[in-house]
């Protein structure tokens, strides 16, 4: 617990926020490897958490570990402050305990995938009221007024009724971006969203979440572009080997790296 | 054709399709039931859907429907007896409907196990990062998600459940192919009511490619055309 409050204290968080993502002490092992062997991070409301690292580190692993689509093999996670329950399955694997819990608390994290991962049998603007419709029970026409707002807002307003495979990457993703923020997240996770994108289309993604992260939104972001992680982000973590090898704000993470990885790192990716 | 035979036939096609669109949605059902056991179950599920479909599609069709028909009504006769009960008649419909359902069902376990391996996997995953329900799920995303990759396999089902209707016969169901057998031996005009039989079998089969056709098609609706790939 105290390494916990210390390591809350490094942030450099607006006053009094409220702690939005706690993980403590995380391992994960897949099998015989050990992917995640003690990671602890924390986010509070307005927080933008960068996680950057070489393939490999467990960067993606953290953060599907957050909502459970990766179940960790021992440690905390707490999300507005309410831990998820973990139990042991027949097999000695960590699974959560309460279904109805784990899908509640991802009800509240919207996840944006490297891979897009639209419903492909849905329109953009089916895509995007599919969750407030059926999980969060928003009435159909709300939903609908809603999504027209946010497709406006990532620029595909004319694009509502069309089916993801023919849009291009970055028009994809933009609409993933409208689906996550249809949920009205508490918190946005985005795994690597513009690694499967091609080079022209990175800067109208990145647009969109850098719109996001200046309006404050609270955010965990996965990523390899370091010029982006260092003008939107708030903290950043680097980790390697499934450890936290150096945290902080971005400032002083990027500009005065004090690890000998991590410079190695930034060379490497610079 | 000699009169009033052509409403014998008719009146056995339509027994035949009662049967076929029984008989598929049994199948259905259970195919839909066993892919998701095999594929999510635990080690006995998975065991016992294994034997299942190894045994229903191993052993010829006609002996399967002669067992399941006998012995099933014997042995529901023979719970019934014990626990009291007056024997019953089962219905041939029902009947061949079970059995050639639980046929069907081996099958599609297979075809609909095949499609949702095909369902790109992040669209499963996006659907439980955001909350869904395992139900909610099946019925929002997996099933419509996995029907594209499953119609050319069931609408192959559907085309032979119509025609499996004929090994009812054996059984003494009054089915297309039995009314013919009819119509022919008193009227002794067998290639009349043979072809009359082939044609009402077409028929079915055009019709039914017909829908099939619509249905695939509004399933692909999310799917660029495959000709503008090649």
């Amino acid at each position: 617990m105290a390494q916990a409050t210390a390591l809350a204290e490094k942030h450099k968080a607006p006053d009094g926020a409220a702690e939005a993502i706690h993980v403590e002490n995380l391992h994960k092992k897949f099998g015989q490897l050990h992917v995640l062997k003690g990671v602890s991070l924390s986010a509070r409301d307005g927080e933008v958490i960068a996680i950057i690292g070489g393939s490999g580190s467990g960067k993606s692993t953290l953060l599907r570990c957050i909502n459970c689509l990766e179940n960790p093999t021992s440690g905390i996670i707490r999300v507005n402050g309410e831990e998820i329950k973990l139990k042991a399955d027949s097999h000695g694997h960590t699974v959560p305990a309460d279904r109805k819990q784990i899908e509640r608390i991802r009800s509240k994290l919207g996840m944006v995938f490297q891979n897009f991962n639209l419903w492909s049998h849905m329109t953009l603007i089916e895509n995007v009221i599919e969750v407030p419709v059926h999980v969060l029970g928003v009435k159909r026409d709300e939903a609908i007024a809603q999504a027209e707002k946010l497709l406006a807002r990532v620029g595909l307003a004319e694009k509502r009724d069309v089916y993801p495979a023919f849009l291009s990457g970055g028009q994809q993703q933009r609409a993933a971006i409208a689906r996550a923020l249809a949920i009205n997240p508490r918190v946005m996770l985005f795994d690597e969203p513009t690694s499967a994108l091609d080079p022209e289309l990175v800067g109208e993604v990145l647009k969109v979440i850098g719109d996001l992260a200046r309006e404050g939104r609270t955010m965990v972001l996965v990523t390899h572009e370091m010029k982006f992680a260092r003008e939107v982000a708030t903290h950043v973590v680097y980790l390697y080997n499934g450890l936290v090898e150096e945290e902080g704000p971005p400032e002083q993470l990027f500009g005065a790296p004090k690890s000998e990885r991590l410079k190695q790192f930034l060379r490497n990716v610079g | 054709m000699p009169p009033g035979w052509g409403g014998t036939l008719l009146v056995g096609l339509l027994h035949s399709i009662e049967i076929a669109i029984g008989a598929t949605c049994l199948g259905l059902l259970i195919g839909t039931g066993g892919a998701f056991g095999k594929l999510y179950g635990g080690p006995v599920t998975r065991d016992l859907l294994a034997v299942y479909t190894t045994v229903v599609r191993a052993v010829p069709e006609l002996v399967l429907i002669l067992l399941l028909y006998y012995a099933g009504t014997d042995l529901i006769n023979q719970v019934l007896a014990a626990m009291g009960y007056q024997r019953v008649d089962i219905s041939g419909l029902a009947a061949g409907i079970f059995v050639l359902g639980v046929v069907q069902g081996a099958y599609s376990t297979e075809v609909i196990r095949g499609a949702i391996l095909s369902i790109p996997q992040g669209q499963i995953e996006a659907a439980r990062a955001y909350g869904m329900s395992p139900g909610l799920m099946l019925r929002r995303i997996t099933l419509p998600a996995m029907l594209p990759f499953a119609i050319p396999g069931l609408a192959n089902l559907w085309l032979i459940a119509t025609k499996d209707t004929a090994l009812l016969a054996v059984v003494g169901f009054f089915e297309l192919t039995l009314a013919t057998r009819q119509a022919a031996g008193v009227t002794k005009a067998y290639l009349v009511f043979f072809l009359a039989a082939g044609a009402l079998y077409l028929a079915l089969s055009l019709f039914s490619n017909l829908i099939i056709g619509r249905v695939e098609a509004r399933s692909r609706r999310g799917m660029p055309s495959v000709k503008e790939a090649r």
